[in-house]
């Protein structure tokens, strides 16, 4: 069955969502899927606010831009309030405790995990927060397979960073088990 | 109730530089080059290095600079050159200088940028330069908001440059259009010895889609064409084969002369009417006698259509994510869209205009495409051609179109 | 028959189709013509490798008087021009030939980046203190205190020294003559076309009739007269005490150096790539 999946990942500058959105279409690209990604973000290159969209259809897609979220990442307390009504009926919400700590309203579909916490205590750094919650969101969504993303990975980082973001992502795919 | 996606897509002029998609995927397995993800701006930079561009020269700007970061470091691998100049006034100047001297060349810019060149682009066009300017529009005027998406440059792209100068613009709705236009979009600049525009949005340039471009030796090139008559004979403006004359490049013995000024078909300068008239004719019919040529639309679902959307660009993929969902609840809607905004395309829009009753123009400006649709509305009152403009540097999304649709339907 | 320099002269001109030339009566352009065609003929360099670009102004009109591949820009670009038609073909031999407002006005920024990037373009920059075609406006090399149709009661800005400048923003040669030293400019024009780097050449140039009239200098022979008796060569500056300098044209060739130029760097660093690359 044919389904259009639109994921917004949404956070500040310098989160590596931008990052985030090109590895999970590269993912679906490895699946012969139709994909697009767009990003907004301000001129600033740190801080400020960013968010990166991945639409991935197995039809062509017109508009490349989220407009009803099935599934929304929020890295921060700002992007959770901008985007939360935006996410569709029975739309999954993840979203990092580290910082956003007011929910508007929650569902069965939310998802609370203190992911930069957990990279910086795991990891030794804030650094893979990105892709360790890509790989939540992956896990708990199937928008795409687990190895389709360690493949994305390996082919979007430079070589001295892949184990990290490797260790990275396994953390966020046990995590989405628990 | 299934969304209509039968795609009844008829590309009108379909001299694509790239073969149709279904070649495309049918030889896939023999291609060096797979399917992979791929940014607008980088589709423009290896559509440039596939048409054969030799020469870059560019000032960075947001949101066109990966353009010029590409090519920084792909033309250095093939002999090619790229040069960061001072200013964009100087990155027009440079790239006219290298075509004359025999380089396919380029630049790319986005709204502040583009208006210094304008200067430079009624050189090119008066000198009947080859070369390509790629405008990534961003919302303006001024600085304005150098991230955010606009479709402010449609009427600057025509009439930026003083006097009368006919314009060759191309204006693509995705990353691979964005890789076929730009080839086209060079090789009619050598085609026609002008100065032609490749106008992106912001989105389709930063955007990233899954692209499979055409191995090389599928690539249709056109080169200018050289003289073959010895140098005391050689015109620089011939006006054979429907204005479109031979070019030499300085230092292969043809010694001409290169002005600014108003010149004669040898290109010296005249103050004489009747060849300034001559010269401005020549310009004028290089465009219009080749409109078949030059004109490109697509036409989506139109066949039974009621209400048309003229679109270009990301607006039309808004337009086409709405006609899905009118469709779907029985409404008669489709797209005309046009590759080529200048020329305009006067015949098609004449011809969905006798065949509709409304037509919605949506564009992220105050107003600029409906202006063209009104000037062949002959019996079509006010109502029946509708606006939807954007300037907020928000896109214009397929919900504002569908409640457009449904109020006039 | 020997060549007497006329005849050099007539070679090189298209004089079947652009003359009578535009230039006023007792106008310097064309001493500068003629001293650059005598420094190619001199050095016997094929014509069709020789590019002349200009921008705007009166002297800028000279390109289209003579046989080589030529190119008359816009206003203050034609620095720019040329650094296209340069990098693109770096064989060829560029000269630009522009004005005191083409270049170091609305051109000055093309100039100095042109001068940083040390690209092998030989430019000859007539100075004449004015705008000469539309009329007599102020410059940036109108002297203070002098007369223009835009400083009526005399110019209250300080005067650009180009060569300065050029020296500056890192020109490999910089040299600077007067229209009345017609040999020395011409042996300066040749060792500028044989150095490799940007070089400048500020030739001080008489406009008898725009800025002679409004600044009262005499016609042509008069203004010439001055030149000659307001310079001084280089060379003789060091012997001279301060006061006797202060004021007076320094004449010669202000630097002459090897710095790597922009083509050669750029043809090694795609070498150097290439070669990296492996295959």
């Amino acid at each position: 069955m044919t389904k259009t999946y639109e994921v917004r990942l949404s956070g500040s500058g310098g989160q590596g969502l931008i990052l985030a959105g090109i590895i999970l279409a590269r993912a679906a690209v490895l699946e012969n899927r139709k994909v697009t990604q767009t990003q907004s973000y301000g001129p600033e290159s740190r801080g400020g606010y960013s968010h990166a969209d991945v639409i991935i259809s197995d039809r062509d897609i017109h508009f490349p831009e989220a407009t009803n979220i099935s599934c929304l990442l929020a890295l921060t307390q700002e992007a959770c309030d901008k985007f939360l009504f935006d996410l569709s009926d029975n739309g999954i919400l993840i979203i990092d405790t580290t910082f956003v700590k007011n929910l508007a309203l929650a569902s069965e579909n939310t998802y609370e995990v203190p992911f930069t916490d957990i990279a910086q205590e795991k990891l030794g750094s804030p650094i893979s927060t990105n892709i360790m919650a890509l790989a939540f969101l992956v896990k708990v969504t199937g928008i795409v397979k687990e190895s389709s993303l360690k493949k994305a990975i390996e082919e979007s980082v430079k070589p001295a960073f892949i184990d990290v973001n490797l260790k990275a992502m396994q953390i966020g795919f046990d995590l989405a088990k628990k | 109730m299934t969304e209509k996606d039968k795609t009844k897509t008829t590309k009108e002029k379909a001299s694509l530089a790239a073969k149709p998609e279904s070649k495309l995927e049918e030889i896939q397995t023999k291609r060096e080059r797979k399917t992979v993800l791929m940014q607008g701006n980088e589709a423009v930079a290896y559509g440039a290095l596939d048409a054969g561009v030799d020469f870059f020269a560019g000032y960075p700007i947001t949101p066109s600079t990966e353009i010029a970061e590409i090519l920084a470091a792909e033309l250095p691998k093939r002999n090619g050159a790229f040069i960061q100049m001072e200013d964009e006034l100087a990155s027009i100047c440079a790239i006219i200088g290298a075509s004359l001297a025999g380089a396919k060349a380029l630049t790319a810019t986005s709204g502040p940028g583009f208006s210094l060149m304008q200067e430079g682009i009624g050189f090119a066009k008066i000198t009947e330069t080859p070369c390509v300017v790629v405008d990534v529009q961003r919302v303006g005027p001024s600085t304005g908001m150098p991230t955010s998406p606009a479709q402010g440059d449609l009427m600057q792209s025509k009439w930026g440059s003083h006097g009368d100068s006919p314009a060759i613009v191309l204006y693509p709705d995705s990353v691979k259009e964005s890789y076929e236009l730009t080839i086209r979009a060079v090789n009619l600049s050598e085609k026609y010895r002008t100065c032609v525009i490749l106008l992106l949005d912001e989105v389709i340039a930063h955007m990233r889609e899954a692209v499979c471009l055409p191995d090389i030796a599928n690539v249709r090139i056109i080169n200018r064409i050289k003289p073959t008559v010895p140098p005391q004979w050689y015109k620089h403006y011939d006006e054979n084969q429907k204005y479109l004359s031979p070019l030499a490049s300085f230092g292969e013995g043809y010694r001409y002369h290169v002005t600014g000024l108003t010149h004669d078909s040898h290109g010296f300068p005249t103050n004489k009417p009747s060849e300034a008239a001559e010269m401005m004719e020549r310009l004028r019919k290089k465009i219009s006698y080749n409109i078949r040529d030059l004109v490109q639309i697509e036409s989506y679902e139109m066949e039974d259509a009621k209400i048309a959307i003229f679109a270009a660009g990301i607006t039309s993929r808004a337009a086409k994510a709405a006609i899905a969902t009118a469709r779907a609840e029985g409404i008669k809607v489709g797209l005309l869209r046009p590759l080529t905004i200048w020329p305009f395309p006067d015949d098609a829009v004449r011809k969905m205009l006798r065949n509709v009753d409304t037509v919605i123009v949506p564009e992220l400006n105050q107003g600029q495409l409906i202006h063209e649709v009104q000037r062949l509305t002959k019996d079509k009152s006010d109502g029946g051609l509708i606006p939807i403009n954007k300037v907020s540097g928000e896109l214009i999304t397929p919900n504002d179109i569908l409640n457009k649709i449904k109020e006039v339907c | 028959m020997a060549n007497i320099p006329q005849r050099i002269i007539h070679e090189y001109l298209r004089h079947d189709k652009k003359f009578p030339h535009v230039w006023c009566a007792g106008c310097s352009n064309g001493i500068v013509l003629g001293a650059i065609i005598r420094a190619i003929a001199s050095l016997n360099i094929d014509r069709n490798d020789i590019v002349m670009v200009s921008g705007i102004g009166c002297s800028s009109r000279m390109p289209v008087y003579v046989d080589f591949n030529t190119l008359h820009t816009l206003h203050g670009r034609s620095i720019a021009f040329a650094t296209g038609v340069k990098l693109h073909k770096p064989h060829l031999k560029v000269i630009v030939v522009t004005g005191d407002g083409d270049c170091a006005a609305i051109g000055g920024n093309h100039l100095i980046h042109a001068a940083r990037r040390n690209i092998d373009l030989k430019v000859i920059m007539i100075n004449n203190n004015i705008y000469g075609m539309t009329g007599g406006q102020c410059s940036p090399t109108t002297p203070h205190d002098a007369y223009a149709t835009t400083a009526p009661y005399g110019n209250i800005e300080p005067d650009f020294n180009i060569c300065n400048l050029a020296m500056g923003a890192g020109a490999s040669f910089v040299a600077r003559t007067t229209a009345f030293h017609v040999q020395e400019m011409q042996s300066m024009i040749k060792d500028a076309l044989q150095h490799t780097g940007f070089s400048l050449i500020e030739v001080i140039s008489a406009c008898p009739v725009i800025y002679g009239r409004l600044n009262k200098k005499g016609g042509a022979p008069q203004m010439l007269k001055d030149f000659r008796d307001n310079s001084i060569p280089l060379s003789a500056t060091e012997k001279l005490p301060p006061d006797k300098i202060e004021g007076k044209i320094i004449r010669g060739i202000l630097r002459k150096e090897i710095r790597p130029e922009f083509t050669a760097e750029y043809s090694a660093l795609c070498k150097k790539i290439q070669t990296a690359g492996g295959e």
